[in-house]
């Protein structure tokens, strides 16, 4: 069919950290922390600077534990464009110890290993290109 | 609903669904919403309002404003004018809008349109852009989670949970081609098998090919008015809205409370169920929103059609086609008919219309009616939004 094509841009957001900073900080350190709540004490994963529960703003910064039960995982086998270059990834939803849920991506397992229930390991890391993030892996 | 007035439904169109690389974003909705308003017998003019649900203006086509660009296109400019979004459950919304606008008394005659123009852009960039209706900066950034993905977490858990099979999954697809291969706007009208499912390749796993809907281009429009319009109107066969539900989910999956089910619909369908004065027993018919096998059987348990985990024995004993014990997207689904975005709930209350008028639909697709009653069940993202619609001749 024959076509126009239209005038091409690129986008990039800069997306601001100021208020999860420590969060971002801590991945380099090794470390995940979620944050809770001072007035209702309720425990956020991903970290909140505010409580979406009771409203207040003054949160503390808790480092989470390491221990989580895989709830689900799916295999990505075709990419989206801007993770293209990576090979098919797993990606999973853990349970910690502490009651919050994490989603990430499961590492050094076979795919035939994978399964609802096992357990496995938080860890902080730096990618190779030197972004924070975080993913799990065998215990 | 009270102190709001009755609002029919008086008029409906649908454009071909499937690659419209033939059309742009307007021509495409022209392609609606002229043969609506032929149904309806009203002028362009005649509208006060239009609300439009589309998702991809400006990323995955080339309009940002999809609606005075469309609107202008088919003559609307002068009525009342919004886009509304709600994901895949945009045109739902926009049915609610332009419902709302005649309820409460603003106007006597609305338009609801829904339209995606998908195939603009290639399909990795197509799974970024749907990759990132979730939450972005939590799910998306750094695990490049893709829409096949998200529902594929929930597979995974459902059959881990009720012993769900791939092959159950395939049923669902195997049933949406059969009965798309009926409906001349569907998008994919080719007969297939379980072992076609089973062999087409992995997009994310459980999920593969067939199991999930086509990227499709499609345009859908629905006028709805005032009982005494409606007479004014002489419309032959009204069908009456009987009660709309809507609910919502978190953004980041990872807080949601399990993977078996959507409790966004399951809030909405008891909400319309509840405005209707209906259970779920008395729907004679409904269309769900199966964007993906698995989406179908937790629909069924989510609406009340059956006890939780038991979406699969519906399914393996056809509960869930004509002569069944509640027909389930006749027309297609998602899955065969397409997914246009922002189209699809406009397209649900299209097909939902044409099954209660029992005129229009092509014959060996034509559900038996008891109570004249048809739902239409209509999900953004992953159980992000939820709208449930129910219409009643």
């Amino acid at each position: 069919m024959p076509v126009i094509k239209s005038k091409p841009i690129t986008i990039v957001e800069e997306i601001p950290i100021s208020k999860t900073l420590k969060f971002w900080e801590g991945l380099k350190e090794g470390k995940v922390y979620g944050t809770k709540c001072c007035k209702c004490g309720k425990l956020y994963f991903p970290p909140s600077a505010d409580c979406p529960d009771c409203l207040c703003s003054e949160m503390q910064w808790v480092e989470l534990g390491d221990e989580a039960e895989i709830e689900t995982f799916t295999h990505v086998v075709v990419r989206p464009t801007s993770f293209c270059q990576y090979k098919p990834y797993t990606v999973a939803i853990g349970r910690l110890k502490e009651g919050v849920k994490v989603l990430a991506w499961l590492t050094g397992f076979k795919l035939s290993e994978v399964e609802v229930g096992m357990k496995a390991k938080l860890v902080a890391k730096t990618t190779p290109d030197g972004n924070p993030t975080y993913e799990f892996t065998r215990p | 609903m009270a102190d709001l007035r009755k609002v029919a439904v008086v008029g409906v169109g649908n454009s071909k669904f499937g690659i419209r690389n033939d059309v742009n974003v307007s021509e495409l909705t022209f392609e609606a919403v002229k043969p609506s308003l032929e149904d309806a017998g009203l002028a362009a003019k005649d509208i006060q309002f239009v609300a439009l649900g589309s998702v991809g203006a400006g990323a995955w086509y080339e309009e940002l404003l999809p609606a005075v660009v469309t609107g202008e296109y088919c003559g609307l400019t002068g009525a009342g004018l919004m886009r509304v979004e709600a994901a895949c459950a945009s045109g739902s919304a926009a049915f609610l809008t332009a419902y709302s606008a005649v309820a409460s008394g603003q106007c006597d005659t609305a338009m609801a349109l829904g339209v995606e123009k998908m195939r603009e852009i290639d399909t990795p960039t197509a799974m970024e852009w749907i990759g990132r209706a979730g939450y972005y900066f939590w799910e998306f950034h750094n695990f490049g989670l893709t829409f096949p993905a998200y529902y594929a977490l929930y597979a995974n858990a459902h059959m881990a949970k009720y012993g769900t099979t791939e092959e159950d999954l395939a049923l669902v697809a195997v049933k949406s081609h059969k009965y798309a291969a009926m409906n001349p706007i569907a998008h994919l009208q080719n007969r297939i098998t379980v072992e076609d499912v089973l062999s087409s390749m992995v997009i994310a796993s459980p999920l593969k090919l067939y199991d999930c809907s086509p990227m499709t281009d499609g345009a859908s429009s629905i006028i709805v008015a005032s009982e005494e319009k409606a007479r004014e109107l002489r419309i032959d066969t009204p069908v009456w809205v009987a009660g709309i539900g809507y609910s919502s989910g978190t953004a980041n999956l990872s807080k949601r409370q399990d993977f078996t089910g959507l409790e966004a619909s399951v809030l909405a369908s008891q909400r319309a169920y509840k405005t209707a004065g209906i259970t779920p027993s008395q729907v004679d018919f409904a269309e769900v929103h199966d964007c993906f096998t698995i989406a179908e059987i937790l629909a069924y348990e989510d609406l009340g059609f059956c006890a939780r985990g038991e979406g699969v024995k519906l399914l393996r004993e056809g509960q869930t086609e004509i002569g069944g014990k509640i027909p389930v997207n006749m027309d297609g689904g998602l899955k065969a008919k397409g997914h246009p975005i922002g189209a699809t709930g406009c397209s649900m209350i299209y097909e939902l219309t044409r099954q209660l008028r029992e005129e229009a639909v092509e014959k060996n697709r034509q559900v038996p009616l008891k109570n004249y009653i048809g739902l239409a069940h209509n999900v953004g993202g992953t159980g992000h939004y939820c709208y449930v619609t129910i219409l009643k001749r």
